[in-house]
């Protein structure tokens, strides 16, 4: 039986301790111009507001739609994915991963937290925590027993362990009953965990948007 | 290294913590290190390599109670400190102390979005043919060097198959010491996961890696 | 399991601090921690293999942040609240709250240096042979259970010689589960450096581990 442990109280105090440890980096910084106060705004929207799974999303999505890009994405995913307008940071050398109804594909990072920001922004905590780095090439079915994923026996369950700079997307099967939908409300079925392998996409009557 | 970064196949972390709608940050600091990190990699003064190895370099009992972005805090005062670009004394202080060093290189707000969007591809011109072709056995090598390495101790000793020649990329053994970047043939390998955890392990697990031509033999 | 305690191979600890005329116990709650694990031992009824997988499941985070009698004061913390011979809410209160459940004898301070002295014999007689011999190659199985194992990953998939054959003796893998005693025979297997630690590793090094039978195979 493994212990649960709660390290929020630890965190806490933490919190003011970074809040200054930071504080002083940033002057020091600052005041060396080694970084530019404008710069670091610009930064933090980038990835709070304008890169996220949203973008992920929309590749999905087309993925489903138009063959053409589909066969293109599997083929040379960075070129695929550059044409819908992603890719750079952190998406240099995109890999998409084709979910089948034998195969189930999942991304961890375990020497570190490597992800691809270009089409789904920063990631998550538990990406980056060490329950998930350390159980992950393990045993993946548990893990996704923990996001309330129960795969058949016989699927097989391939695991992407991104240890050098490219980037993996999961692209996840269709929902059933999709067949006439439009790109973009696809993409609204797209969610972020489908796109790590943690989940699958939506069902078009669990897309309660 | 064989350090607490390494941790493929640990038990005893308990469960995952899922948050529902979980925010990109979860506080102010957590803003301002992620974005001093990013601005202050334009001026060069290391490169990403180098900046993984000292984060996984802090003790182990450290870097496993530090949270994700205590992590990149302590690890910048650390690269400050060792190439020069503040005292422990300005750390401390909180504020450059005279004479303040300018950098030569900063990123301007107008190219945050051009950086974000380029990236820095780590492919480069190859040195020669390939070792090893798709569909290739190899084994990874049993290496347990103490500086930085991107070959995980679950897949030492093990043997898969070659899934793909990725190309030609920069060594991260050789960068993150600053030994140059030392391109080398890059591949996807792919071991069955009864290889890497056991016999009584699930038979439908496989787990691909990256791995460059030093880490692998034939097998 | 695959834990914190697990630590063979390890980098990034730090030096060795040999402490000049080092006191047997630092703090006097160290000489309580000691003393009531080893007096708990007898009305807890838990086995040596118990207690030390108490000790090691637990976050590898926790365990490498913790000083040796923390740990052990964790571990005995965890076995008497598994067996309700203490509540989580009189640890708490720092006092008894409920009618203490009955256990079949506690330790008597005449008993003391007579349990001491008879220890924890861990040999068994046994009707079996044992399959391998002084000189017979053997591999270290590549087993990972979230059990407790005294096969330390840094031996797995590699090749030994077989330099004693120790007895047949409880086997930890079993015992520390409640699943009984049963007993295996016991090696002592020599590794040379270089097949545990890759080509750097010092040629002029050899290391020995007991290793029961289950954990090893013909090589």
């Amino acid at each position: 039986m493994t212990h649960d442990h709660d390290h929020s109280h630890d965190h806490g105090s933490e919190l003011s301790e970074m809040q200054l440890r930071v504080r002083a980096l940033e002057s020091i910084l600052l005041e060396k111009e080694y970084v530019d106060p404008a710069a670091l705004d610009a930064l933090i929207e980038t990835y709070e507001k304008k890169i996220g799974p949203r973008n992920g999303a929309r590749v999905v999505a087309k993925a489903w739609v138009d063959p053409e890009f589909r066969r293109w994405l599997f083929e040379d995913g960075t070129a695929a994915i550059e044409s819908i307008g992603y890719g750079g940071r952190s998406g240099n050398h995109l890999v998409a991963l084709e979910n089948t109804a034998s195969i189930h594909n999942m991304v961890v990072c375990t020497l570190c937290s490597c992800y691809p920001w270009a089409v789904l922004g920063l990631p998550p905590l538990w990406y980056k925590s060490a329950p998930y780095r350390s159980r992950t090439v393990a045993d993946p079915r548990g893990v996704l027993r923990e996001f309330g994923i129960e795969l058949p026996k016989d699927t097989e369950i391939r695991v992407w362990d991104s240890t050098a700079e490219l980037r993996y997307l999961v692209i996840p099967l269709r929902p059933p009953g999709t067949e006439s939908w439009s790109e973009e409300k696809l993409a609204e079925l797209v969610t972020r965990d489908s796109m790590i392998g943690t989940g699958l996409a939506k069902l078009p009557q669990e897309n309660t948007r | 290294m064989n350090g607490a970064a390494d941790m493929g196949g640990m038990h005893g972390f308990g469960p995952i913590g899922i948050e529902a709608n979980e925010p990109v940050f979860h506080a102010e600091w957590e803003k301002k290190a992620f974005a001093l990190n990013m601005a202050i990699g334009v001026a060069n003064i290391w490169n990403l390599d180098a900046f993984r190895f000292a984060r996984e370099s802090l003790p182990p009992s450290q870097y496993l109670n530090l949270s994700y972005y205590g992590l990149w805090v302590v690890t910048l005062e650390n690269m400050m400190l060792d190439h020069g670009v503040a005292t422990s004394e300005e750390i401390k202080a909180g504020h450059a102390q005279a004479p303040v060093k300018k950098s030569k290189r900063t990123i301007a707000a107008a190219d945050v979005a051009n950086m974000v969007r380029c990236g820095s591809p780590y492919n480069r011109p190859s040195p020669g043919p390939a070792l090893f072709k798709i569909g290739d056995r190899v084994r990874a090598r049993n290496i347990h060097p103490k500086t930085h390495t991107r070959l995980p101790r679950y897949v030492r000793g093990h043997a898969g198959e070659v899934t793909r020649v990725v190309g030609c990329h920069v060594f991260p053994d050789s960068n993150a010491i600053n030994a140059g970047e030392d391109p080398r043939w890059l591949y996807t390998v792919r071991f069955d996961g009864r290889e890497l955890w056991g016999e009584n392990s699930d038979p439908t697990v496989r787990v691909s890696i990256e791995a460059w031509e030093p880490y692998l033999e034939p097998a | 399991m695959n834990g914190g305690q697990d630590l063979g191979g390890m980098h990034g600890h730090g030096p060795i601090e040999p402490e000049a005329n080092e006191p047997v116990f630092h703090a006097e709650w160290e000489k309580r921690a000691f003393a009531l694990t080893l007096a708990m031992g007898m009305p807890g009824g838990w086995n040596i293999d118990m207690s030390r997988f108490a000790r090691e499941n637990r976050s590898p985070a926790d365990y490498l942040a913790m000083s040796y009698y923390q740990i052990w004061l964790a571990g005995l913390i965890d076995l008497i609240e598994e067996r309700g011979l203490v509540g989580e809410d009189e640890i708490e209160a720092g006092h008894s709250l409920h009618t203490p459940k009955p256990v079949k004898r506690i330790l008597s301070p005449a008993d003391v240096a007579k349990t001491l002295h008879r220890g924890g014999p861990t040999e068994r007689e046994t009707n079996t042979a044992p399959a391998f011999k002084p000189g017979d190659r053997v591999r270290a199985k590549n087993i990972n259970p979230p059990t407790h194992t005294r096969l330390p990953r840094y031996v797995r998939g590699h090749a030994g010689t077989i330099e004693r054959v120790i007895g047949c003796h409880v086997f930890p893998d079993s015992n520390a589960t409640g699943a009984g005693e049963n007993p295996q025979w016991l090696y002592t297997v020599r590794f040379d450096g270089r097949e545990l630690w890759g080509p750097d590793g010092d040629p002029a090094s050899e290391i020995s581990v007991d290793a029961w039978e289950p954990y090893l195979e013909p090589a």
